[in-house]
């Protein structure tokens, strides 16, 4: 019983929400082709279909580095108050 | 191609190639452990590699010889179409973010090796992993033939690769030698080598791009002029279909192709056994998860190198074999020492995916097909030496079959690599979150996939071949023309799901799972990951 109430202690929250959205974000952006396959605007020359997935390249780096950073808070959270909960009664287990 | 040899280039390309030899064999004595004669240490570099080397190692396996020639060829000879590979790099990282760390847990914990070894573990089904090894290694095989063609079209156009009436041994010498080579070190070093060479492979292809997408386009008068060129070109009328010869965006018809190939293929990379063997060979999942976001800096690199392919349509490159319209760019362009700087950064780029390639093929055999099946009680010593000798075999498998067949069989048979190791996903990720799913479904759905993909690929005609002329076709219900591998994995979630309720509601025999929730979040230094792993402190030397 406790183990299950343990591990899913609020499974879906609002940081993990975020990263699944973050994560999400390129699907929806790269498989959506009509709404990039265009030549303007131009950028030095490149046209939008080319240079606008290649900013895409450096949106997702972004979003995944923001998945990672709020990930690993999540987790320490999560190790701390557990960590805490068996200090208080050690019964969890 | 051949007017003659040029020389500066190939004695550039000679000293590069010496100096990747000797690492490779020096890498054997490179962070040494203790117990030398382990699949662990041999097959994945002992567990150990920090984030750095495992940047270097998945970049330099991920991103191969063949591709740096066959992404800018297909945008040479179609445009927009062939620029798929770079949303297809974009949605890898998500995918590895989400499941690969898991896969890392429950791999450290039950000391698993292949994708096959988790599989066999998950369902208790040998019958499923062998499905998966075999499938595997099908798909790796012509995957390290082609990086033998991306060499040949290195080696033609610095003039060394012999003409038509050349006596084949003295044409296929240089290739024969190189590959003599790439076996020897990987034999003697294994997984260490290719980790230590990507060093200089990844160092030299990011400076020739640097170079290449600044120099070029100022030769060539500019992005503008480079993309008018090739406007013109494109719309000039191909003779035998009657269309024009390209875009430069996909229009309509062509969007659900670009978008299902994009997708299609970022699941299936990481089910290929060689970017499992370089995950693996990680000390940590963090290694992973931070992997994940310094990574895209490789497909930021692509996407520079597929825009090569527009210049080379504005530099006035004619070439009858696409595949040598990049080689060909950068020795019209370049000085010729630097050109060979560019041809050494395409051959090594050849040889560091080939060594894990065949490491990851010989590991899925010996651990799933030799100790499974034919002798259960090897020792760890026996599946080494097993291991090393099936990865000489692996090369030699891919050298008779680039050197005797048309090189439009292997990039036919890689293609069908890529429908079928899509196939196996289910199965693996599937597995990775939840048990649901019933091996036997598991296996029926794969079957089903594979047989499907491999007849929609074989009714695919082209104008120059009759049978496996592409990878799209239309999709069933849907009526757009799409990535066959796509459609295909759908079918196979279909069968596996109807049939995993059918095989529950009978109550089938559902085979003993070896792991627990625990096992896939489970990292470094957690009880029982520890002892299965080579002491990490031989990572400081």
């Amino acid at each position: 019983m406790s183990e299950t109430s343990g591990a899913g202690r609020g499974t879906v929250t609002p940081t993990r929400v975020v990263i699944a959205l973050c994560l999400l974000a390129p699907f929806v952006a790269m498989l959506w082709v009509g709404s990039y396959a265009k030549v303007e605007p131009t950028f030095i020359g490149i046209p939008f279909f080319y240079w606008y997935q290649m900013a895409w390249v450096l949106i997702s780096t972004a979003l995944t580095m923001v998945a990672y950073v709020l990930w690993r808070r999540d987790q320490r959270a999560r190790a701390a108050s557990r960590n805490s909960s068996t200090q208080d009664g050690g019964a969890s287990s | 191609m051949n007017e003659g040899v040029n020389v500066v280039a190939l004695v550039v390309f000679c000293l590069f190639f010496v100096a990747v030899t000797v690492m490779g064999f020096l890498a054997a004595k490179w962070r040494k452990a203790a117990n030398e004669n382990s699949l662990d240490e041999w097959g994945l570099g002992g567990r150990s590699f920090g984030t750095w080397i495992t940047w270097f190692l998945l970049g330099g396996d991920l991103y191969t010889a063949y591709t740096f020639v066959a992404v800018p060829a297909a945008i040479y000879a179609g445009g927009a179409a062939g620029f798929f590979a770079v949303p297809y790099t974009i949605l890898v990282y998500p995918l590895i973010f989400t499941f690969l760390p898991r896969l890392w847990s429950v791999s450290h914990r039950h000391g698993y090796v292949t994708t096959s070894d988790f599989v066999r573990g998950r369902y208790g089904s040998k019958g499923l992993s062998l499905a998966v090894a075999v499938t595997g290694i099908l798909a790796t095989m012509p995957y390290i033939a082609l990086q033998l063609v991306g060499i040949q079209a290195v080696l033609d156009v610095m003039g060394v690769g012999g003409g038509e009436n050349t006596h084949w041994f003295v044409k296929d010498l240089p290739l024969l030698i190189a590959f003599g080579v790439l076996a020897a070190y990987t034999y003697s070093s294994g997984l260490r080598a290719p980790a230590l060479i990507a060093f200089v492979k990844d160092t030299l292809i990011y400076l020739v791009i640097a170079v290449a997408i600044i120099y070029i386009p100022i030769k060539l008068g500019g992005f503008d002029a480079i993309f008018e060129a090739a406007s013109g070109k494109f719309e000039t009328i191909n003779e035998t279909t009657g269309k024009p010869t390209g875009a430069l965006v996909p229009a309509e018809p062509g969007q659900w192709t670009y978008a299902t190939l994009a997708l299609g293929s970022a699941l299936a990379l990481f089910m290929y056994p060689h970017s499992i063997t370089a995950t693996l060979s990680s000390k940590s999942r963090e290694v992973i998860r931070r992997n994940t976001t310094i990574l895209p800096l490789y497909s930021l690199m692509l996407g520079l190198l597929a825009l090569l392919g527009f210049m080379a349509i504005a530099a006035g490159i004619k070439v009858a074999n696409g595949q040598l319209a990049i080689p060909q760019l950068f020795e019209n362009m370049f000085p010729s020492w630097f050109a060979g700087v560019a041809f050494a950064a395409i051959g090594i780029g050849a040889l560091v995916p080939a060594a894990i390639m065949s490491i990851a093929a010989a590991n899925l055999f010996t651990r799933n097909i030799y100790k499974d099946f034919l002798k259960p009680d090897a020792t760890p010593e026996q599946e080494t030496k097993v291991s090393k000798i099936v990865s000489l075999l692996v090369k030699v498998g891919a050298l008779v079959f680039v050197l005797t067949m048309d090189k439009t069989v292997a990039i036919n048979f890689q293609l069908l690599g890529g429908i079928w190791i899509l196939q196996t996903f289910p199965a693996l990720v599937g597995g990775l979150f939840t048990r649901w799913f019933h091996r036997w479904a598991l296996l029926a759905g794969w079957a089903v996939g594979m047989v499907y993909g491999t007849y929609q690929a074989y009714t695919v005609s082209s104008p120059t071949q009759a049978h496996f002329g592409g990878s799209a076709k239309e999709m069933p219900l849907i009526g757009e023309i799409g990535y066959i591998g796509f459609s295909a994995i759908v079918l196979n979630l279909i069968v596996t799901v109807v049939l995993t309720f059918v095989l529950r509601a009978v109550k089938a025999p559902d085979g003993v799972d070896e792991t627990s929730p625990s096992d896939y979040t489970a990292d470094a230094g957690d009880p029982g990951v520890d002892p299965e792993v080579p002491p990490l402190t031989a990572a400081t030397h």
